[in-house]
């Protein structure tokens, strides 16, 4: 027995030399991070997430890799844990010598990330849309910034007429941040606010907000409740009768995935604002969504956080190309630097603070779970890391 | 909707949340109050609940299936429960802080099983259109209430499951066993009761009324692999406050965090709300550490 063990161990320890001795042996290869939580209460969200960044670097390697090289993804599991995703982005730069890492979700675990990717001069493409106020050199950020999702959403229930505005979210740091710009907005553009609340993450009980919305007797409720609180929130709301048809509801968690995991009889007829809907017309839309069946199968759907971690990878890949090298800072000039390019998304480029160019839609929700793009933004949204109204004097230079 | 009718809907509402965590908790207070056993699985057994409400819906869909999912949910948990306390639970009950690790070893793989099994993401089960209505007061000083029926339906629920509990235990002779292990584990063997037994009735019965708490909370909430942890925290809050292992000290604390939080609510936000409840229960357990009802049993004072 004892024997075996130590069998066991030296074989282990040859194994592990070997993959580490991999990167000089490989020539025609070149390692890039994937960073996501594979396990934990984030995990409903990132493992398609992972799976639409995995389609990506597959379809490139299936043309060829890029600069000659195949793309070999090394994945992580950041654990649903701030400190996790700092330390696994610390082993796949330092050990692994990753080139790049694509990942994270939560704001925490970007903001855990960040001195990581300063320290080593490497580079983070993060797909989620987030809460602004943040400009690092070491991160792409393609997900929507507050004034391609929140503000949209805003202007849109304006030109409907909706006066009396309700706000409500989870208790964390984004839906404080985009509540705080959208009262300012509220404020600057002559509307009503009509009542503000936060619930613990998680939270599973409405019915004194419940009670506080029949009282406001808003025009429209913005909400930013995160995960489950959701199916808690509708589910409540449906049973005191005011059904999404009754009180319309502009929601900017709720994606594709969501509705289908919720029931979308429970929320036909509510609103969401993303810059991706998986309806969206064209061709790169078509392809994208039936390569992602055919991986994942028939009844996966697709939302606007796949969608950019899909697109980053190919950004990245172009990007490189361009430079000419893997280098992560002539990787970041050369992506600030490649004009617009069709995507499923449409036409995006990265902007010289590193955000993405996009267009903004909403979408009401159809019983069969897919959105009706019903408005959209007069073409690609110049990406605002910092609200002028709620962070006045602050701008994100980084090229 | 006028002051009166506010705050008459916020007592409701207190009553109503009240009731899910008396559903929620009895399971735990059962099984603390014979076996001193906290068993950290229980906030699966919720959860094992819903996804039995939602099989049932698979194959009984239509106005009733939720009345026939309260029943399959029972007896699949207390199954289930029958199972734990077998395996694991009555082989460590010398060693409760074991028990305590082993039981959330128990949680940790029914939740990933569910993961496994169903997805990461939660599965649909929706109110039966019966309970879809609201009554509406129009007129009065109780203009603009809204009473939603899925509320009035879980608060009956919760009544009947308590009175059945209560009559099982006060009024049968099983009864009279549970209340004579609980008093005096080892007279009430040397009396011939079949302790062991009765162990795993009870314990089976508080895992039971878990089950069918998840087929309830199914209807106001989601149905996800973790959806047991949103619940397990108040379910301990409230046993705790009630005195450990009473059921009628769980039902007034129930009640008490119940209405507690739904009228701090009208001051403040749910999250302050929540740090208001937390600071109140620790007060009231300075002042009466053995929680709102005295446990007399010589398992305590041993």
């Amino acid at each position: 027995m004892q024997k075996r063990r130590i069998g066991f161990a030296a074989a282990l320890l040859t194994a592990t030399m070997l993959t580490g001795a991999a990167p000089a042996l490989a020539d025609g290869t070149v390692k890039v991070g994937v960073l996501q939580s594979l396990t934990g209460t984030m995990a409903i969200s990132e493992v398609p997430l992972e799976g639409a960044e995995l389609l990506a670097i597959d379809e490139i390697n299936a043309k060829g890799g890029v600069l000659g090289k195949t793309i070999v993804p090394v994945e992580e599991d950041g654990a649903s844990d701030p400190s996790t995703f700092a330390q696994k982005a610390t082993k796949l730069i330092e050990e692994d010598k990753v080139v790049t890492v694509f990942g994270g979700w939560t704001s925490s675990s970007r903001k855990a990330m960040l001195p990581v990717f300063q320290r080593f001069h490497n580079l983070l493409w993060y797909p989620v849309q987030f809460e602004g106020n943040e400009c690092s050199p070491n991160i792409m950020y393609s997900g929507a910034q507050p004034n391609q999702q929140a503000l949209p959403a805003l202007t849109w229930a304006e030109q409907k007429g909706y006066k009396k505005i309700f706000l409500l979210g989870s208790d964390y740091v984004y839906p404080r941040t985009a509540n705080l710009i959208l009262k300012k907005h509220i404020t600057h553009d002559g509307l009503t606010l009509s009542g503000e609340e936060y619930v613990p993450l998680g939270g599973t009980d409405f019915s004194s907000i419940i009670a506080e919305i029949q009282q406001a007797k808003p025009d429209i409720i913005i909400n930013t409740l995160n995960g489950d609180s959701n199916v808690s929130f509708f589910k409540q709301m449906a049973a005191a009768g005011m059904t999404p048809d009754k009180l319309p509801v502009m929601s900017f968690s709720i994606a594709e995935p969501e509705a289908k995991a919720m029931g979308p009889s429970l929320l036909a007829g509510s609103y969401t604002s993303w810059n991706y809907f998986q309806s969206l017309p064209g061709d790169e839309n078509a392809a994208f969504v039936s390569a992602f069946k055919a991986k994942f199968g028939a009844d996966s759907v697709v939302d606007d956080p796949m969608v950019h971690g899909y697109e980053d990878v190919y950004q990245w890949a172009a990007a490189v190309k361009k430079a000419g090298s893997f280098d992560p800072t002539k990787v970041r000039d050369a992506a600030v630097a490649l004009g617009f390019s069709p995507s499923p998304l449409g036409s995006v480029k990265f902007a010289d603070n590193q955000s993405m160019v996009q267009t903004g839609y909403i979408g009401e929700l159809q019983p069969d779970g897919q959105f009706k793009v019903i408005w959209s933004s007069t073409g690609p949204i110049e990406p605002q890391p910092y609200d002028p109204l709620a962070f006045p004097g602050k701008s994100c230079k980084l090229h | 909707m006028g002051e009166t009718a506010f705050l008459v809907g916020q007592v409701f509402n207190g009553f109503s949340v009240a009731s899910l965590f008396v559903l929620a908790a009895l399971g735990l207070a059962l099984s603390f109050g014979l076996m001193r056993v906290i068993n950290m699985a229980h906030g699966e057994m919720l959860m094992l609940g819903g996804y039995l409400a939602y099989l049932t819906l698979q194959v009984v869909p239509g106005p009733l299936g939720i009345l026939v999912a309260m029943p399959v949910a029972f007896a699949g948990t207390a199954l289930l429960g029958a199972v734990l306390e077998w395996g694991v639970i009555h082989r460590l009950s010398a060693r409760p802080l074991d028990t305590l690790l082993a039981t959330w070893g128990a949680s940790l793989i029914l939740q990933q099983a569910a993961r496994n099994l169903f997805g990461a993401i939660g599965v649909e089960v929706t109110a039966p259109s019966w309970l879809d209505h609201t009554i509406s007061i129009h007129s009065g000083p109780l203009s603009g209430l809204d009473l939603p029926d899925t509320r009035i339906f879980i608060l009956l629920v919760a009544a009947l499951v308590l009175a059945g509990i209560a009559l099982l235990l006060n009024k049968t002779r099983l009864g009279l066993y549970v209340r004579a292990v609980n008093q005096d584990r080892a007279t009430a063997a040397a009396m011939g009761v079949n302790a062991r037994l009765i162990d795993l009735l009870v314990f089976s019965l508080g895992t039971g009324v878990a089950g069918l708490a998840g087929v309830i909370l199914a209807l106001l909430g989601p149905v996800t692999p973790t959806v047991g942890q949103s619940y397990i925290v108040p379910a301990f809050l409230v046993v705790i406050l009630g005195g450990l292992g009473s059921l009628v000290g769980t039902t007034i604390a129930s009640i008490m965090v119940g209405l507690f939080t739904a009228l701090v609510e009208i001051f403040v936000d749910v999250s302050v709300a929540q740090v208001l409840l937390l600071l109140f229960v620790i007060l009231f357990i300075q002042i009466r550490p053995q929680g709102v009802i005295t446990v007399r049993t010589r398992a305590l004072e041993g």
